[in-house]
């Protein structure tokens, strides 16, 4: 197991620049740096790639305490913050450019997308519901929420599900991309269930009360 | 360079020079001047834009019909043949472009069948033959709200029809795809119903806007855009215009469309390009002209895509929103 230390001046600075590459590769494609471009329609493809990172991120968030659970890796922990962040990131910018550069601040039209077109409700919904976990995501505010912390954020298993939604709903045809991130989401999410009710009574008879298997230091969502 | 500020007070006004490579742009005047000496009504040879790569188109003679210019340029070759839908070869806007080189489109026999008098198979060339090829620079909406436009080669479906002497039990024709899923990797999932299948009413079909197109830019169409005979139908949402057809069948009842097989609710049979009603997932109210640049805004939609005064008499009394 790599130590705290290891974790802190290595895995989370290259976790971070990993993070970064999708938005930076738009950048550099928008400015035409290398001879690259970002094709015929600019801005749907803005949308589309900060959109499908800000899941991707989600559904990766999502994995981290089972993939720690299954690896025996509780130092992934350690990242998940990081990686909640650039998934609200992502959300934040694929709202604001569908917001400025896709409908222009056109606010007639905008209102009544978000009003009256479920897909872009759900999309919204999920954003909104990303910000308190945003807000509430420094050591100060998980110390001071102490247990409702843990409760609060377990909004994300909805905010993925309406994630995966909003993709759904705006594939016209073909829905096997959508399908799979709701397989790996189902995958994530029926383990925790499993988890939660096999496990106990069956393999750990002695009590397990969720704060003896979980330190609050590594809060488990 | 796709990061373009407006300019002050010049924010709607974009130059050709912008949207169109130059050396396509200055081919196009080139052309125009081409057919200019040889007289109205001659025959201009075709100049292929410098952005062709390495498809294998070859060039067309046809003659550039005035009628049909739009103010605004037409989008550059680059764009109209690397973003598409053509779903048979993949679900993506560039899937068409990459994933077509092995499609053959020659030799080529259409299926004419059907309620006339006239019916068979019929080699590509039969019928085209008696046919000048003539330009037209049409526009073409998206049911995905946005546009291009597109200067294609082609030759009005109207007069193509009458050939076949539809009886007078015609009331619709029906357009069938080719089914080839060897060449088409599209076709090997069924994300649509394939073959893909359109159709038009007798009087949509008869339309002197309706052409059967077999080239754009002066150059037979490329594989991706539906090579070698398609349907354009622009005052509807491009989905209309089906593409590499193998059969025309002339209908007495209303002909099944493949984009409302698959969802009914969301595409009619008619498709008409329409501000007014939505799709039920988005606003058909403004559109993205491709050619823009990030900064560029939509713009509003033209009932009919523009070409009211020409085809709005097809649906006088006709509800809209439930014909949709």
């Amino acid at each position: 197991m790599p130590s705290a230390l290891v974790v802190r001046r290595a895995f989370k600075p290259a976790l971070f620049v990993l993070c970064l590459l999708p938005l930076l590769s738009l950048v550099w494609r928008a400015f035409g740096l290398a001879d690259t471009n970002l094709g015929a329609n600019p801005v749907e493809k803005v949308q589309d790639t900060l959109g499908l990172w800000g899941l991707r991120l989600l559904v990766i968030t999502l994995a981290v305490t089972p993939l720690r659970d299954w690896f025996g890796a509780p130092w992934l922990i350690q990242l998940r913050r990081m990686l909640g962040l650039f998934a609200f990131t992502y959300v934040l910018l694929h709202f604001l450019t569908w917001l400025i550069l896709d409908q222009g601040l056109y606010w007639s039209g905008i209102l009544k997308d978000i009003g009256l077109r479920p897909f872009i409700t759900i999309g919204f919904l999920a954003l909104v519901l990303l910000v308190p976990l945003a807000v509430t995501s420094t050591n100060g505010m998980m110390r001071r929420l102490g247990r409702r912390w843990k409760a609060l954020h377990r909004l994300v298993y909805a905010i993925v599900l309406l994630g995966v939604w909003h993709y759904y709903w705006q594939v016209k045809a073909d829905v096997r991309e959508p399908l799979i991130y709701l397989a790996i989401t189902l995958v994530l999410l029926g383990w925790r269930v499993w988890k939660r009710r096999g496990a106990r009574p069956v393999h750990r008879p002695a009590p397990a009360s969720a704060a003896a298997r979980e330190p609050a230091s590594t809060p488990n969502r | 360079m796709h990061i373009r500020r407006p300019r002050p007070g010049a924010s709607a006004r974009i130059q050709p020079s912008e949207i169109t490579p130059e050396s396509v742009y200055l081919n196009r005047r080139t052309l125009l001047q081409a057919a200019l000496a040889a007289g109205v009504g001659g025959l201009g040879t075709a100049i292929a834009p410098d952005a062709v790569a390495a498809i294998e188109t070859r060039s067309l003679e046809y003659r550039r019909n005035q009628k049909y210019s739009l103010d605004q340029p037409a989008n550059s070759y680059e764009d109209i043949t690397t973003y598409n839908n053509y779903y048979e070869f993949g679900v993506d806007k560039g899937d068409p472009a990459a994933n077509s080189g092995r499609f053959h489109p020659t030799p080529w026999t259409v299926a004419v069948a059907g309620e006339a008098e006239v019916t068979g198979k019929f080699a590509l060339e039969d019928v085209l033959k008696p046919h000048a090829l003539e330009e037209r620079v049409y526009r073409l909406r998206c049911v995905e709200a946005w546009s291009m436009v597109i200067p294609w080669v082609g030759i009005p479906l109207g007069d193509v029809l009458k050939r076949f002497k539809p009886t007078s039990k015609a009331k619709y024709v029906a357009f069938k795809t080719v089914l080839r899923p060897t060449q088409m990797p599209g076709q090997r999932y069924p994300v649509l119903e394939w073959p893909y299948v359109e159709g038009l009413r007798m009087d949509e079909a008869m339309h002197p806007l309706s052409i059967l197109a077999v080239g754009l830019y002066g150059k037979s169409l490329p594989n991706q855009n539906g090579a070698p005979l398609r349907l354009i139908v622009p005052w509807k949402y491009g989905f209309k215009g089906i593409k590499s057809i193998v059969e025309i069948r002339f209908t007495e009842r209303e002909p099944r469309t493949s984009w409302n097989i698959s969802a009914p609710h969301e595409y009619g049979f008619y498709a008409n390009v329409n501000p007014k009603v939505d799709h039920p997932r988005w606003s058909q109210a403004r559109e993205r002209r491709i050619g823009g640049g990030l900064f560029d805004s939509r713009v509003p939609t033209l009932m009919f895509n523009g070409y009211e005064q020409e085809v709005a008499s097809l649906y006088r009394g006709m509800d809209l929103r439930k014909y949709y």
